[in-house]
């Protein structure tokens, strides 16, 4: 019988201290989402880590306007589905209002619908196709992102190889099921060619090919100047590899894709690629980033780490401004102010995309050297 | 991913295995003759067989400089398939099941060799013992001991597989393994992107062996010369020994079939042709003839040949090959005259699983890149050869693989690069429509 009694007074008890959590607004609860397993495993590691560490800061500092920050993690695999699925439990289950996520467009893209649907907030670190914070009925109210977006990408690589190589022809490969890497091939295609350039080769593949002997074949025979490679670092690897061992000399560019530590530094010897950010870059708030980020992990920050870390921030520092942890009046604040972050000033355009600067990196003999910074 | 065209190739195995039995066979192809929707079909893969030789002659006349360039690089991915092809069709020749864990076992060799490579530094290991040794030789014989192991541990996956996977099921339906393969092949794929196994990861691949690539000029004429004296000669021993074995001397007709003599004709007229296609320069409408060749690809060439010849040889005239022939004619006469059925099927698993190992290397060696998910598309377009040689037939894989990387290549080339797995994968549907048994399908007293 006692026991009994001990037992409902218990159950009150907890309940009432669960009420007190999920209204009392003590904390604000934000989810990662990112893929944690599979492909890009690197990318969505480098992002939650970025992340976590900006959560730490702010938490460190006493929180944002004394509210903790409380975080949970969700492993979205880089694919629509799983990325869905994650999401609608992190909104539903988890009372989350704030995602920082996804790292891959196409998982964004799904993902931004459901976050518009149910007013949450949204803003994802890398994942820069248009459609993520642009959909049919115009700009999504509450989707941003800390990126800027492929055409820009695909814009910077065609003006650096016209200009800075002094390229007149280019061969372009495109894996034709992957939106990133299509979004930055068409951009680089038309402004090549609007500068003046010529595409020779423009050829497509899949994602599950390993053997690119008869296109490289192809690129071989034409001889341009350069070969524009927009894919992630795993699919790279294994053309550039193919590709030297092809004997062919045209110099190769890319994409942020190639920002990864397992990129085959020798088999892209001398190939250049446009990024967000350098760790060489002197502003402070880059070094003293670069500093905290490998004293707590071990190891030199990368781009992932960098915009997630800066997606964190933009979205703290939106969140104080507001002064309340509302997803449309933070949406209003980013849309209007400034933030200094890692990968420099942003602002917002009317498309909830960043205007900043862009960074070009060579790899040179097993190191990537930042070489210049071309500006929107 | 592969889950789809697994499916798919479900069914295409259904249909395999309805038509590869010889006595319906005989009843279908006779009603099959008679009726006009046949002939249309046959009209109609006429009429695209001359579209593609238009298309292909066409584009070799254009640039034959590319066209030679695109017929080396499916030559080389073709003696990848072959490697596994081979391991498909031993198994199925035995035990009647399409191993679809072949690839993944492909793909267990692969990582293998990556962690005696990038680990243990084992192709490294007669510097190590021998300091003074050449570095070639070391090269050598540490890449050997690297493949050496592979297949060992992929042969030792191979028969654990096997035993808990299939034996059980032996004197069930044979749908039930077959369904059973497709599971543990998911299953050792995706226990190999856990972290403590592999890892989910794209991991560029250490090479054993320096790659060298040999253009025009390097190579000598002594080199080109030599390997066509070998291969005339191997041709002539050949020719001679027709012509004694068909003038009544038994002799003569083992000594044709002797590995030694195969190996030499297959290696040195391959290596003939690929040397003389790119040793020669010549000038073509202004372009230079500069092809190259790598040394992966004469390693996966040899290789490939080897295997094939050797395991034949295995086959046709060993204790143990005699026992593969027996129980893959009939087990159960088989066990009346005491071979020890079991042994013999686990010893066909152990052989395919140390050719899929093999494999694993040469492909990680030739793409530079190992992950776990590798063993899929190779593993499927390895079955498609194997289908369209004649599965169960050795031979019928080899040359099966060789068309099969020839039309992914020139398909890609010449035809169109996004089409390049449609065209491969028609490729069984045109061989199960038109040739139901391969290429090389042999009644099934000889099949193994």
């Amino acid at each position: 019988m006692r026991s009994r009694i001990f037992v409902m007074l218990a159950l009150v008890v907890s309940m009432l201290a669960l009420s007190a959590c999920g209204g009392g607004g003590g904390t604000i609860k934000i989810a990662i989402l990112a893929p944690l397993s599979g492909d890009v495993a690197t990318f969505g590691q480098s992002t939650r880590d970025g992340v976590l560490l900006a959560i730490e800061e702010w938490n460190a500092k006493g929180g944002i306007d004394g509210k903790k920050i409380e975080y949970v993690v969700e492993d979205s695999q880089c694919n629509a589905e799983a990325a869905v699925s994650a999401a609608n439990k992190v909104i539903d289950q988890d009372g989350v209002k704030f995602i920082i996520g996804e790292v891959c467009s196409s998982a964004s893209i799904p993902v931004s619908e459901i976050a518009t649907a149910k007013q949450v907030f949204q803003i994802s670190p890398t994942s820069t196709n248009p459609a993520v914070t642009v959909g049919e009925s115009g700009t999504k109210p509450t989707i941003f992102r800390a990126c800027f977006i492929d055409p820009f990408q695909g814009k910077v690589g065609a003006k650096f190889a016209l200009e800075k190589l002094g390229a007149k022809t280019a061969a372009v490969f495109l894996d034709q099921g992957n939106d990133y890497v299509r979004g930055l091939a068409e951009v680089f295609i038309s402004e090549f060619e609007a500068g003046g350039g010529k595409v020779v080769v423009k050829e497509t593949y899949t994602g599950d090919d390993s053997d690119f002997s008869a296109i490289l074949t192809k690129v071989k025979d034409a001889n341009p100047d350069v070969l524009y490679l927009p894919d992630y670092y795993s699919t790279v690897n294994l053309i550039a590899a193919q590709a030297k061992e092809k004997g062919i000399t045209a110099v190769m560019l890319g994409g942020d894709g190639w920002d990864s530590a397992d990129l085959d530094r020798t088999a892209v010897d001398g190939g250049y690629f446009t990024n967000h950010f350098s760790d060489q870059d002197t502003r402070p708030i880059v070094q003293d980033f670069v500093k905290k980020y490998s004293a707590k992990y071990g190891a030199a920050p990368d781009a992932l780490a960098a915009l997630a870390y800066d997606a964190a921030n933009i979205l703290f520092q939106g969140i104080d401004k507001a002064g309340k942890a509302d997803p449309v009046a933070v949406a209003k604040t980013l849309e209007t102010g400034t933030f200094e972050v890692v990968s420099g000033n942003v602002s917002y355009d009317a498309n909830h995309n960043p205007v900043k600067a862009a960074v070009v990196l060579q790899v040179k003999g097993g190191a990537v050297n930042y070489i210049d910074t071309v500006a929107p | 991913m592969g889950y789809l065209p697994r499916l798919l190739l479900f069914q295409e195995v259904k249909m395999a295995q309805t038509f590869t039995r010889p006595t319906q066979l005989k009843g279908m192809t006779q009603r099959r003759n008679g009726m006009l929707l046949n002939r249309f079909s046959q009209g109609v893969f006429v009429l695209l067989g001359l579209l593609v030789v238009y298309v292909l002659g066409r584009a070799f006349s254009q640039n034959p400089k590319v066209f030679v360039e695109q017929v080396l690089n499916g030559l080389q991915l073709g003696f990848i398939y072959a490697l596994i092809a081979l391991g498909y069709t031993m198994v199925y020749g035995i035990v009647k099941l399409i191993n679809f864990a072949h690839g993944d076992v492909f793909m267990f060799g692969a990582f293998t060799s990556f962690y005696a490579v990038a680990t243990l530094q084992l192709h490294r290991w007669p510097a190590w013992l021998f300091p003074d040794m050449g570095e070639g030789a070391v090269m050598l014989i540490g890449t050997v001991t690297v493949i050496l192991m592979s297949m060992l541990f992929s042969a030792t996956l191979a028969v654990v597989i096997e035993r808990f996977a299939y034996k059980p099921l032996r004197s069930k339906p044979r749908i039930a393994a077959l369904i059973t393969a497709i599971g543990v092949s998911f299953f050792v794929e995706y226990f190999g992107a856990l972290p403590f196994a592999f890892t989910n990861n794209y991991i560029t691949y250490p090479r054993p062996f320096e790659v060298r690539v040999y253009s025009g000029g390097m190579i000598s004429p002594t080199l080109i010369v030599g390997a066509w004296l070998l291969f005339v000669i191997a041709l002539l021993l050949l020719g001679w020994l027709t012509w004694a074995a068909r003038h009544g001397n038994v002799q003569a007709q083992t000594w044709k079939r002797h590995p030694l003599l195969q190996f030499g004709l297959l290696f040195f007229g391959f290596m003939a042709v690929v040397l003389t296609l790119t040793g020669v320069r010549i000038m073509t409408g202004g372009r230079v003839w500069d092809l190259s060749v790598s040394n992966v690809m004469l390693v996966i060439m040899g290789a490939s040949i080897l295997l094939q010849v050797l395991l034949q040889y295995v086959v046709s005239h060993t204790r143990i090959g005699k026992a593969m022939r027996a129980a893959a004619y009939d087990k159960a006469v088989a066990r009346l005259m005491g071979i020890n059925v079991d042994g013999v099927i686990t010893a066909t698993f152990a052989l395919g699983g140390g050719l899929a190992g093999a494999a694993g290397v040469l492909y990680a060696t030739a793409f530079k890149q190992v992950h776990h998910l590798m063993g899929i598309i190779p593993g499927l377009k390895a079955f498609v050869a194997a289908v369209v040689g004649g599965i169960g037939s050795i031979p019928g894989a080899f040359v099966g693989s060789l068309i099969m990387g020839q039309t992914e290549v020139l398909a890609a080339g010449f035809i169109s690069t996004p089409m390049r797995d449609a065209v491969a994968f028609s490729l069984l549907i045109v061989v199960l429509l038109v040739w139901p048994q391969g290429l090389f399908g042999e009644p099934p007293a000889e099949k193994v």
